[in-house]
């Protein structure tokens, strides 16, 4: 069964959105929180998914949000606002990346080929981790870890598609790629992270997860 | 359309997302129906894309909110203060301006009141010239200009200081500055 994506702005909410846009224009500041109020958490974890550092990742996204109220008359209403905000916060993202890189621990598949095809581990079945485990605070933690070991390309892309549910269009814009890589990237890190996954896999990315046998925490 | 594992692991994504012609759709759920091991692929991404889709995944830090709204606020008062001291300082220096503009009006621009009527103003005389006046006179002349009067009270100056003391050039040793007619 495919997945349905739904939109997560219905009509009230955009033309609410919309009135708060042009009274900011007029001048009323104070009511910035309120348009990005929304989105506060997507700005964090877009930041975060670049940059893997929780105290950069709330700097950059206090500074996009900054950024954002800054430039908000140069926002043209035929983007959503909520994607162009994040596109504002991969940017400051990855300045910061550029401008810190001597300093960080490079991703283990930076340098893989991108349009090679990619293996998944095989293994007899999949235990299904439910969704009621994320409950759980170190499930969150591990799945966090996981999607950390991820390059930043793959890191990115998943983040802006599968969590903040942009559509591959607007992925594509935020990140600047065509949608056929936002795509060929999607596959690969939704593959990868199953294999991260899996339970009972010793492989070498699930080693690097301290995933010992009968510690998963689901 | 018959397909094999590797195609339905390239196009499992697009399938998960809906976005996938009708045909390879059966194909592919024909050929995962009969394959353990594309089952477990299919599983697994499916269960990331739920698990990671999930809104508890987006985590924030304890604080954050209020931290960013702090944040922005501190902005905002200092935007509207330097907008505002940007007014003032606007404001202080159209004034200064004005007042600039009056004072080189009554000094510089406005020509000033000869001390004699029939004298005439001169046109290009070197500021920095050096002349002399005679302190009840009302011309100023270059050194030696056997025209000054009252000798015994007479006193050095820039032909600038003489200018704007209301002295006129002498008709005579500052000739080439009079205007013609």
């Amino acid at each position: 069964m495919p997945e349905e994506r739904t939109s997560l702005t219905d009509p009230a909410e955009q033309f609410n959105e919309e009135m708060l846009i042009r009274r900011i224009r007029d001048g009323e500041h104070d009511l910035f929180y309120e348009l990005i109020r929304p989105y506060e958490r997507r700005v964090y974890s877009a930041a975060l998914a670049i940059l893997r550092n929780q105290a950069d990742a709330e700097d950059v996204a206090q500074e996009a949000v900054l950024k954002a109220l800054k430039h908000i008359r140069q926002f043209r209403a035929e983007s959503r606002f909520s994607t162009w905000l994040i596109q504002i916060t991969v940017n400051e993202a990855r300045m910061r990346i550029r401008k810190h890189r001597a300093h960080m621990i490079e991703p283990i598949d930076d340098h893989q080929d991108e349009e090679g095809n990619y293996t998944p581990r095989d293994f007899a079945d999949w235990r299904e981790i439910p969704s009621e485990t994320l409950e759980r605070k170190e499930v969150r933690q591990k799945l966090a870890e996981a999607l950390a070991l991820l390059g930043e390309k793959y890191r990115e892309v998943f983040v802006l598609r599968d969590m903040q549910h942009l559509s591959i269009e607007e992925t594509a814009k935020a990140l600047r790629i065509s949608t056929a890589s936002v795509k060929t990237r999607l596959l690969r890190a939704r593959l990868m992270l199953r294999d991260l996954l899996a339970p009972g896999l010793g492989g070498s990315w699930s080693s690097k997860l301290s995933f010992e046998k009968g510690t998963k925490p689901w | 359309m018959v397909v094999k594992c590797e195609e339905v692991w390239r196009e499992i994504s697009n399938y998960l997302d809906g976005d996938i012609e009708p045909d390879l759709r059966l194909a592919m759920e024909e050929h995962i129906r009969g394959c353990q091991r594309c089952t477990a692929v299919l599983d697994g991404t499916r269960n990331v894309v739920q698990l990671y889709g999930d809104e508890r995944m987006l985590e924030v830090p304890l604080g954050f909110s209020h931290r960013l709204q702090h944040r922005l606020d501190e902005n905002i008062s200092r935007s509207r203060r330097r907008g505002f001291l940007g007014w003032m300082v606007a404001a202080a220096a159209a004034v200064l301006v004005a007042g600039s503009v009056e004072v080189a009006r009554s000094s510089i621009f406005r020509r000033p009141e000869l001390r004699s009527e029939h004298a005439q103003s001169g046109t290009g005389v070197p500021p920095d010239m050096l002349v002399v006046v005679s302190t009840a006179g009302k011309i100023f002349h270059r050194s030696g200009c056997p025209f000054i009067h009252d000798k015994a009270h007479v006193q050095t100056l820039t032909a600038r200081a003489a200018m704007r003391e209301g002295y006129a050039p002498c008709i005579r040793c500052m000739k080439q500055y009079l205007v013609a007619g």
